[in-house]
Protein backbone atom coordinates (compact mmCIF):
# COMPACT_ATOMS: atom_id res chain seq x y z
CA UNK A 1 0.00 0.00 0.00
CA UNK A 2 1.16 3.55 -0.79
CA UNK A 3 2.43 5.44 2.29
CA UNK A 4 -0.01 8.29 1.50
CA UNK A 5 -2.91 5.85 2.18
CA UNK A 6 -1.69 5.46 5.76
CA UNK A 7 -1.26 9.23 6.13
CA UNK A 8 -4.78 9.98 4.87
CA UNK A 9 -6.25 7.15 6.99
CA UNK A 10 -4.65 8.64 10.14
CA UNK A 11 -5.94 12.15 9.34
CA UNK A 12 -9.43 10.81 8.49
CA UNK A 13 -9.66 8.91 11.80
CA UNK A 14 -8.56 12.04 13.69
CA UNK A 15 -11.00 14.32 11.85
CA UNK A 16 -13.95 11.96 12.38
CA UNK A 17 -13.17 11.41 16.09
CA UNK A 18 -12.57 15.13 16.81
CA UNK A 19 -15.67 16.35 14.93
CA UNK A 20 -17.72 13.53 16.49
CA UNK A 21 -16.53 14.43 20.00
CA UNK A 22 -17.20 18.15 19.56
CA UNK A 23 -20.60 17.50 17.92
CA UNK A 24 -21.67 15.12 20.70
CA UNK A 25 -20.53 17.57 23.42
CA UNK A 26 -22.32 20.46 21.65
CA UNK A 27 -25.63 18.60 21.11
CA UNK A 28 -25.78 17.20 24.65
CA UNK A 29 -24.94 20.65 26.10
CA UNK A 30 -27.61 22.41 24.01
CA UNK A 31 -30.22 19.78 24.95
CA UNK A 32 -29.41 20.08 28.67
CA UNK A 33 -29.42 23.90 28.57
CA UNK A 34 -32.79 23.92 26.71
CA UNK A 35 -34.24 21.52 29.31
CA UNK A 36 -32.94 23.74 32.13
CA UNK A 37 -34.45 26.83 30.52
CA UNK A 38 -37.78 25.05 29.98
CA UNK A 39 -37.82 23.90 33.63
CA UNK A 40 -37.13 27.49 34.72
CA UNK A 41 -40.09 28.80 32.71
CA UNK A 42 -42.42 26.16 34.17
CA UNK A 43 -41.91 27.58 37.65
CA UNK B 1 -10.22 28.85 42.82
CA UNK B 2 -13.37 28.96 44.94
CA UNK B 3 -14.21 32.25 43.24
CA UNK B 4 -15.29 30.14 40.26
CA UNK B 5 -17.23 27.66 42.40
CA UNK B 6 -20.49 29.48 41.75
CA UNK B 7 -22.01 27.61 38.75
CA UNK B 8 -23.71 30.76 37.39
CA UNK B 9 -20.40 32.65 37.43
CA UNK B 10 -18.61 29.68 35.86
CA UNK B 11 -21.17 29.48 33.02
CA UNK B 12 -20.90 33.25 32.43
CA UNK B 13 -17.16 32.80 31.82
CA UNK B 14 -17.41 29.41 30.07
CA UNK B 15 -19.94 30.58 27.45
CA UNK B 16 -17.66 33.04 25.57
CA UNK B 17 -14.58 30.91 26.36
CA UNK B 18 -16.18 27.91 24.58
CA UNK B 19 -16.80 29.92 21.41
CA UNK B 20 -13.27 31.36 21.42
CA UNK B 21 -11.62 28.01 22.06
CA UNK B 22 -13.69 26.36 19.32
CA UNK B 23 -12.82 29.08 16.77
CA UNK B 24 -9.11 29.39 17.58
CA UNK B 25 -8.72 25.62 18.03
CA UNK B 26 -10.38 24.74 14.71
CA UNK B 27 -8.31 27.36 12.87
CA UNK B 28 -4.95 26.28 14.33
CA UNK B 29 -5.63 22.54 14.12
CA UNK B 30 -6.72 22.89 10.48
CA UNK B 31 -3.76 25.13 9.54
CA UNK B 32 -1.25 22.83 11.26
CA UNK B 33 -2.79 19.70 9.70
CA UNK B 34 -2.82 21.17 6.17
CA UNK B 35 0.76 22.41 6.56
CA UNK B 36 1.80 18.99 7.88
CA UNK B 37 0.04 17.25 4.98
CA UNK B 38 1.03 19.44 2.04
CA UNK B 39 3.73 21.99 2.94
CA UNK B 40 6.48 20.24 4.94
CA UNK B 41 8.96 18.02 3.09
CA UNK B 42 9.01 14.22 3.57
CA UNK B 43 11.48 12.84 6.13
CA UNK B 44 14.70 11.35 4.72
CA UNK B 45 14.09 8.08 6.60
CA UNK B 46 10.33 7.77 7.20
CA UNK B 47 9.22 9.40 3.95
CA UNK B 48 5.60 10.65 3.84
CA UNK B 49 4.47 8.76 6.96
CA UNK B 50 6.24 11.35 9.14
CA UNK B 51 3.17 13.56 8.49
CA UNK B 52 1.19 11.40 10.96
CA UNK B 53 3.40 12.97 13.69
CA UNK B 54 1.42 16.24 13.51
CA UNK B 55 -1.72 14.52 14.81
CA UNK B 56 -0.21 11.65 16.79
CA UNK B 57 1.89 13.84 19.13
CA UNK B 58 -1.01 16.19 20.14
CA UNK B 59 -3.25 13.13 20.69
CA UNK B 60 -0.61 11.53 22.97
CA UNK B 61 -0.06 14.79 24.88
CA UNK B 62 -3.81 15.36 25.36
CA UNK B 63 -4.46 11.74 26.36
CA UNK B 64 -1.93 12.19 29.18
CA UNK B 65 -2.84 15.81 30.01
CA UNK B 66 -6.50 14.76 30.34
CA UNK B 67 -5.63 12.29 33.09
CA UNK B 68 -3.33 14.82 34.80
CA UNK B 69 -6.30 17.23 34.83
CA UNK B 70 -8.55 14.47 36.29
CA UNK B 71 -5.96 13.93 39.07
CA UNK B 72 -5.81 17.71 39.75
CA UNK B 73 -9.64 17.83 39.89
CA UNK B 74 -9.59 14.83 42.26
CA UNK B 75 -7.19 16.63 44.65
CA UNK B 76 -9.36 19.74 44.46
CA UNK B 77 -12.45 17.64 45.24
CA UNK B 78 -10.95 15.57 48.07
CA UNK B 79 -8.90 18.30 49.78
CA UNK B 80 -10.79 21.56 49.14
CA UNK B 81 -14.23 20.08 48.29
CA UNK B 82 -14.45 22.34 45.25
CA UNK B 83 -18.06 21.95 44.01
CA UNK B 84 -17.11 21.93 40.31
CA UNK B 85 -14.24 19.43 40.66
CA UNK B 86 -16.33 16.24 40.33
CA UNK B 87 -18.16 17.77 37.35
CA UNK B 88 -14.81 18.65 35.75
CA UNK B 89 -13.53 15.09 36.29
CA UNK B 90 -16.63 13.56 34.69
CA UNK B 91 -16.42 16.04 31.79
CA UNK B 92 -12.72 15.40 31.17
CA UNK B 93 -12.85 11.60 31.05
CA UNK B 94 -14.56 10.96 27.67
CA UNK B 95 -12.56 13.77 26.05
CA UNK B 96 -9.26 12.36 27.34
CA UNK B 97 -10.33 8.83 26.39
CA UNK B 98 -11.02 9.96 22.82
CA UNK B 99 -7.52 11.44 22.48
CA UNK B 100 -5.87 8.40 24.12
CA UNK B 101 -7.72 6.19 21.61
CA UNK B 102 -6.66 8.52 18.76
CA UNK B 103 -3.05 8.30 19.93
CA UNK B 104 -3.21 4.48 19.78
CA UNK B 105 -5.03 4.46 16.41
CA UNK B 106 -2.73 6.97 14.66
CA UNK B 107 0.35 5.31 16.21
CA UNK B 108 -0.82 1.95 14.91
CA UNK B 109 -1.44 3.37 11.41
CA UNK B 110 2.07 4.93 11.51
CA UNK B 111 3.62 1.70 12.84
CA UNK B 112 2.42 -0.53 9.98
CA UNK B 113 4.51 1.07 7.17
CA UNK B 114 7.37 2.16 9.51
CA UNK B 115 7.85 -0.81 11.83
CA UNK B 116 6.04 -3.40 9.71
CA UNK B 117 3.48 -4.13 12.44
CA UNK B 118 0.17 -2.64 13.63
CA UNK B 119 0.87 -3.46 17.26
CA UNK B 120 3.73 -4.52 19.53
CA UNK B 121 3.63 -5.11 23.31
CA UNK B 122 6.21 -2.37 23.75
CA UNK B 123 6.47 -0.37 27.01
CA UNK B 124 5.10 2.91 25.57
CA UNK B 125 2.27 1.27 23.59
CA UNK B 126 1.19 -0.98 26.46
CA UNK B 127 1.21 1.82 29.08
CA UNK B 128 -0.82 4.02 26.70
CA UNK B 129 -3.34 1.17 26.23
CA UNK B 130 -3.56 0.89 30.04
CA UNK B 131 -4.33 4.64 30.15
CA UNK B 132 -7.25 4.10 27.76
CA UNK B 133 -8.57 1.27 29.99
CA UNK B 134 -8.16 3.54 33.04
CA UNK B 135 -10.29 6.17 31.29
CA UNK B 136 -13.00 3.58 30.55
CA UNK B 137 -12.92 2.41 34.18
CA UNK B 138 -13.15 6.00 35.43
CA UNK B 139 -16.14 6.73 33.14
CA UNK B 140 -17.96 3.60 34.37
CA UNK B 141 -17.20 4.32 38.05
CA UNK B 142 -18.10 8.03 37.89
CA UNK B 143 -21.38 7.27 36.05
CA UNK B 144 -22.31 4.58 38.58
CA UNK B 145 -21.60 6.95 41.48
CA UNK B 146 -23.62 9.73 39.85
CA UNK B 147 -26.57 7.37 39.29
CA UNK B 148 -26.55 6.50 42.99
CA UNK B 149 -26.39 10.17 43.95
CA UNK B 150 -22.89 9.91 45.39
CA UNK B 151 -20.33 12.73 45.51
CA UNK B 152 -17.90 10.90 43.25
CA UNK B 153 -15.21 10.26 45.88
CA UNK B 154 -14.43 6.75 44.64
CA UNK B 155 -13.94 8.09 41.12
CA UNK B 156 -11.70 10.85 42.52
CA UNK B 157 -9.56 8.28 44.36
CA UNK B 158 -9.41 6.18 41.18
CA UNK B 159 -8.29 9.30 39.28
CA UNK B 160 -5.49 9.91 41.79
CA UNK B 161 -4.27 6.31 41.83
CA UNK B 162 -4.41 6.11 38.03
CA UNK B 163 -2.03 9.08 37.79
CA UNK B 164 0.77 6.63 38.71
CA UNK B 165 0.59 5.50 35.08
CA UNK B 166 1.60 8.96 33.74
CA UNK B 167 5.31 8.85 34.69
CA UNK B 168 5.36 5.21 33.53
CA UNK B 169 4.16 6.32 30.06
CA UNK B 170 6.65 9.22 30.00
CA UNK B 171 9.71 7.23 31.05
CA UNK B 172 8.73 3.95 29.33
CA UNK B 173 10.97 4.75 26.33
CA UNK B 174 13.97 5.09 28.70
CA UNK B 175 13.16 2.15 31.01
CA UNK B 176 12.30 -0.38 28.29
CA UNK B 177 14.27 0.32 25.13
CA UNK B 178 12.10 -1.74 22.79
CA UNK B 179 10.36 -0.54 19.61
CA UNK B 180 9.06 2.99 20.31
CA UNK B 181 11.71 5.66 19.67
CA UNK B 182 13.00 7.86 22.48
CA UNK B 183 11.88 11.39 23.25
CA UNK B 184 12.31 13.76 20.25
CA UNK B 185 11.03 16.97 21.88
CA UNK B 186 11.49 18.10 25.49
CA UNK B 187 9.56 20.70 27.47
CA UNK B 188 12.83 22.59 28.05
CA UNK B 189 12.81 23.45 24.32
CA UNK B 190 15.27 20.94 22.89
CA UNK B 191 14.31 19.00 19.77
CA UNK B 192 16.01 16.43 17.55
CA UNK B 193 13.50 17.11 14.73
CA UNK B 194 14.62 19.32 11.82
CA UNK B 195 13.06 22.85 12.02
CA UNK B 196 11.52 22.56 8.50
CA UNK B 197 9.59 19.50 9.72
CA UNK B 198 8.86 20.78 13.23
CA UNK B 199 7.08 24.13 12.70
CA UNK B 200 3.46 22.87 12.09
CA UNK B 201 3.59 20.81 15.30
CA UNK B 202 3.06 23.77 17.72
CA UNK B 203 0.01 24.75 15.61
CA UNK B 204 -1.65 21.33 15.97
CA UNK B 205 -0.55 21.06 19.62
CA UNK B 206 -2.20 24.39 20.55
CA UNK B 207 -5.15 23.84 18.18
CA UNK B 208 -6.12 20.39 19.46
CA UNK B 209 -5.52 21.53 23.07
CA UNK B 210 -8.01 24.38 22.53
CA UNK B 211 -10.54 21.92 21.03
CA UNK B 212 -9.98 19.61 24.02
CA UNK B 213 -10.69 22.52 26.39
CA UNK B 214 -13.79 23.52 24.38
CA UNK B 215 -15.20 19.96 24.50
CA UNK B 216 -14.55 19.81 28.26
CA UNK B 217 -16.27 23.17 28.87
CA UNK B 218 -19.29 22.08 26.79
CA UNK B 219 -19.55 18.83 28.78
CA UNK B 220 -19.30 20.79 32.06
CA UNK B 221 -22.00 23.25 30.96
CA UNK B 222 -24.26 20.34 29.95
CA UNK B 223 -23.71 18.60 33.27
CA UNK B 224 -24.45 21.80 35.24
CA UNK B 225 -27.69 22.28 33.29
CA UNK B 226 -28.72 18.66 33.97
CA UNK B 227 -28.00 19.08 37.70
CA UNK B 228 -30.13 22.24 37.70
CA UNK B 229 -33.09 20.35 36.19
CA UNK B 230 -32.66 17.47 38.66
CA UNK B 231 -32.54 19.87 41.63
CA UNK B 232 -35.71 21.59 40.41
CA UNK B 233 -37.50 18.24 39.97
CA UNK B 234 -36.48 17.21 43.49
CA UNK B 235 -37.75 20.48 44.95
CA UNK B 236 -41.08 20.23 43.12
CA UNK B 237 -41.49 16.58 44.25
CA UNK B 238 -40.94 17.61 47.89
CA UNK B 239 -43.39 20.51 47.85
Amino acid sequence: MNSWSFVFAAYAVTAIATIGLLGWAWVSMRRAEHAAKAAEHQR
Amino acid sequence: MHGYANPARFVRIARPATAWLLGVGALLALAGSLAGLFVTPPDYLQGETVRILYIHVPAAWLGMAGWAAIAAAAISQLVWRHPLAAIAGRALAPVGATFAALCLATGSIWGRPTWGTWWEWDGRLTSMLILLFLYLGYIALASAERERGGEGRMAALFGLVGAVNLPIIHYSVLWWRTLHQGQSISLSGGSSIAPELLWPLPLTMIGFSALFAAATLMRMRGELARLKVEARLRRSAQS
